[in-house]
């Protein structure tokens, strides 16, 4: 091949602001299309998986394909309550975000069928290392509203004792372990985790999210090490929503390949599923316990999804991308796709999803209110002792004279 | 119990001592189990692990991947989990990679969970210098992890230390960075490269008892009574310290810290307020070493009782140089000299 010269190659984007949302690039396979291997099968003759986009749900409605999963109306049920109980809940704390109630918010809309369906199907021993759009974790699992706000409000009554950012939540007893600001560094705790449940001989199952940005991050590369070879029974879940603030997928290399298939260079069998497919992510989901189950150790999944809004109430995504490419999103709303099959399965109509919407806003609303009677930020918080606590498991000589100079005391 | 100086008792090297610390630890607890980077069937590559493998199974005592960060950040999920993991970093300078699980993860976890998780690891890692290793194998970054809050800073001086540190650090409810002074691994070294090695054989302190014993995190010991100055010290430069003191001929006391955070205020201040004087010795750089925080602590405290400024004898603040290794590292002459100016007349 003839020399042609160098130019550096910087990846933009199909569309700005101004111009009409196009997904033409993306390739998406119709549902039932991607194949189902056993979950036994060797992680070698799984290279073209990643490739694929499992899907259960078609245009319609329809549950069709190999990755059907064998679930029940009620289940079924059951995450639509808690996909639209954090969608609410979402929209109501952003509110009370602009209203000057709190600092900070994230909203996960868009990608509420990843946590709930997970949530609904690990048992109650296992563990999600979470990133900070899972709030459909807690909601699947029945989280006191009331504790969201006062958290969020980093009020007295908040659990978290005011110390971290508004959603960055810790939920132990619910399997959910504590979030942090940084990126990447839990999804090596969830690998650790998993080696310490295989030491101990215990069946628990460790699962771990990154969204698509930061699987650049050396952590990501260092944990899929530490889950090959030490065959830790895991899930290690992408969620890759397009964006990473301003960045589209392609500056974290989602142009030359998928992020599932960064699994075949680990020797990991990856998974690309429809994330906004309630059917498809338990499908894949199941499919890799039965994995961790069997001694295989652990799998790699893709949730190709969309992040509807701005990635806090600091950013407006109108600045970066097309305004209406959300509502153009081909793999639609998680909601409406569930709410759709359950109802063409003559599960679910108009007249219960009403009711449902009115019944969960009224709780957001009341748990709101509770919290509201505590305290908004700054209006109250917990005692200024508790800044001096849970530094160490007992404060140091430097710690009591602090609070001591602080008055706190 | 075995005492110092039963039959029980035997002579150690730093090495072995750390050695016998980990195996006790296997022996007693099964949620302790220790990884890193050549540490299995090899046994490290300065011996700390050797034969731990062979003795209490490969899943107590693995090989890790080159991943510093993974294995700290899989330490910390394994401690969420109930385990005591142990995992070494093969040299202090390569645990930069890991900073973050340290300093976001580590050091933060009990704090911002509200106390609903922590990571109780114990971090050991071979640092110092005197061993013409260069810049990445000779440095001392105790600073940059006793700025970190949550985080405990514990260094030896000897094997019966050094084995009941390494015990209490892991038996410790937060996470603990142990910086083992591999200058001394074999042997005391007080800053001469001219005069001829020993080794821990007949000394005192490396008399180590079999089986379980801990020393406390935070509890310095007084190395050399003396009343004219107070010399801080931790690690290699206790011994450097001792004949620095010799050499000066002055009546210094020599506190050994053995652990920087937590830190045995008390001792320290008891001291300078006798002796009037203070002089901080440590290999790393000056400028914000920890040496500074010292000083700054001992002028608060003992401002009145202060008869000269507070000297701090370090390395030099340039990276750790090769063939300079002993026009860096700050020898026994150095800390004389310091000694003599702080008991000049005013």
């Amino acid at each position: 091949m003839p020399f042609r010269g160098f130019e550096l190659h910087i990846p933009a984007p199909e569309r700005r602001p101004g111009e009409r949302p196009s997904f033409d690039h993306l390739k998406i396979p119709p549902a039932g299309a991607t194949p189902r291997p056993s979950p036994s099968t060797p992680a070698h003759e799984l290279r073209e998986l990643p490739y694929g986009l499992a899907r259960v749900l078609d245009d319609a409605g329809n549950a069709v394909g190999p990755w059907k999963p064998d679930i029940d109306p009620e289940t079924l049920r059951r995450g639509l309550k808690a996909m639209l109980l954090t969608r609410i809940f979402d929209e109501r704390l952003f509110r009370a975000h602009r209203q000057g109630k709190t600092s900070f918010y994230m909203k996960s809309t868009g990608e509420e069928a990843v946590s709930t369906a997970q949530s609904l199907l690990l048992g109650a021993s296992d563990m999600c290392f979470p990133t900070y759009r899972v709030l459909g974790w807690l909601m699947a699992r029945d989280y006191p509203l009331t504790d969201l706000v006062n958290q969020i409000y980093s009020n007295a009554r908040d659990p978290l004792r005011g110390r971290q950012l508004p959603i960055l939540y810790s939920a132990r007893d619910y399997g959910f372990y504590s979030i942090s600001g940084n990126l990447g560094t839990r999804f090596a705790h969830a690998v650790g985790w998993a080696m310490a449940s295989a030491y101990r001989g215990d069946s628990n199952i460790a699962l771990g999210y990154i969204g698509e940005g930061s699987t650049a991050e050396g952590d990501f590369h260092e944990t899929l090490t530490f889950a090959s070879v030490y065959h830790a029974p895991c899930i290690l879940c992408i969620t890759n929503n397009q964006w990473a603030i301003s960045s589209y997928s392609g500056i974290a290399g989602a142009d030359e390949t998928t992020f599932a298939a960064k699994a075949i260079g680990y020797g990991l069998p990856g998974l690309r599923v429809d994330g906004n497919d309630f059917l498809a992510v338990w499908a894949a989901t199941q499919w890799s316990i039965e994995r961790a189950q069997a001694g295989l150790g652990a799998t790699l999944i893709e949730f190709f999804t969309y992040r509807m809004e701005g990635h806090s109430t600091s950013d407006d995504p109108t600045r970066y991308r097309p305004s209406d490419e959300p509502v153009e999103w081909p793999l639609g709303d998680p909601i409406e796709r569930l709410r759709q099959h359950l109802t063409l399965i003559a599960e679910w109509d108009d007249a219960r999803h009403a009711a449902l919407v009115a019944d969960l806003s009224e709780q957001v609303s009341a748990a709101v209110k509770d919290a509201e009677a505590v305290g908004t930020l700054g209006k109250s918080k917990p005692p200024v002792t508790e800044m001096f606590e849970g530094v160490f498991s007992r404060p140091d000589w430097r710690l009591i004279e602090q609070r001591r100079e602080a008055g706190a005391e | 119990m075995p005492e110092k100086g039963t039959a029980a008792n035997s002579s150690m090297s730093m090495i072995q001592a750390l050695n016998s610390a980990l195996d006790t630890m296997l022996g007693q607890d099964p949620d302790t189990l220790i990884f890193g980077q050549d540490i299995g069937y090899f046994g490290g590559v300065f011996r700390v692990t050797e034969g731990l493998q062979a003795k209490h199974g490969a899943k107590r005592c693995f090989d890790a991947p080159i991943a510093e960060s993974a294995i700290i950040g899989a330490a910390i999920g394994m401690a969420a989990y109930g385990l005591r993991p142990v995992v070494e970093i093969q040299f202090a300078d390569y645990i930069l990679p890991a900073f973050d699980q340290l300093v976001s993860e580590a050091a933060r976890l009990r704090y911002r969970s509200g106390g609903q998780f922590w990571a109780p690891i114990t971090v050991r890692t071979p640092y110092g210098g005197g061993i013409f290793g260069g810049q990445t194998h000779s440095q001392s970054p105790e600073a940059l992890f006793a700025h970190v809050t949550g985080l405990k800073t514990v260094i030896p001086s000897n094997p019966y230390d050094a084995k009941g540190l390494l015990i209490a650090s892991i038996e410790d409810e937060d996470p603990v960075i142990f910086l083992e002074p591999k200058r001394i691994y074999n042997g005391p070294f007080d800053g001469r490269p001219d005069v001829a090695l020993k080794s821990w054989a007949g000394h005192p302190l490396a008399e180590v008892p079999a089986g379980h014993y801990t020393v406390p995190l935070g509890q310095a010991a007084i190395r050399r009574e003396g009343n004219d100055v107070t010399v801080l010290a931790y690690g290699t430069m206790v011994h450097v310290a001792a004949a620095g003191i010799e050499q000066s001929g002055i009546d210094a006391e020599l506190i050994d810290l053995r652990s920087i955070v937590p830190l045995d205020i008390e001792t320290i201040v008891e001291s300078v307020k006798k002796t009037g004087r203070c002089v901080i010795l440590h290999e790393a750089t000056r400028f914000s070493g920890f040496g500074a925080e010292l000083s700054a602590l001992v002028q608060e405290r003992c401002f009145y009782h202060l008869e000269a400024p507070i000297e701090r004898v370090c390395g030099w603040d340039t990276p750790y140089p090769h063939a300079f290794e002993w026009d860096y590292f700050p020898g026994p002459g150095r800390l004389a000299a310091a000694l003599a100016r702080v008991m000049e007349p005013a």
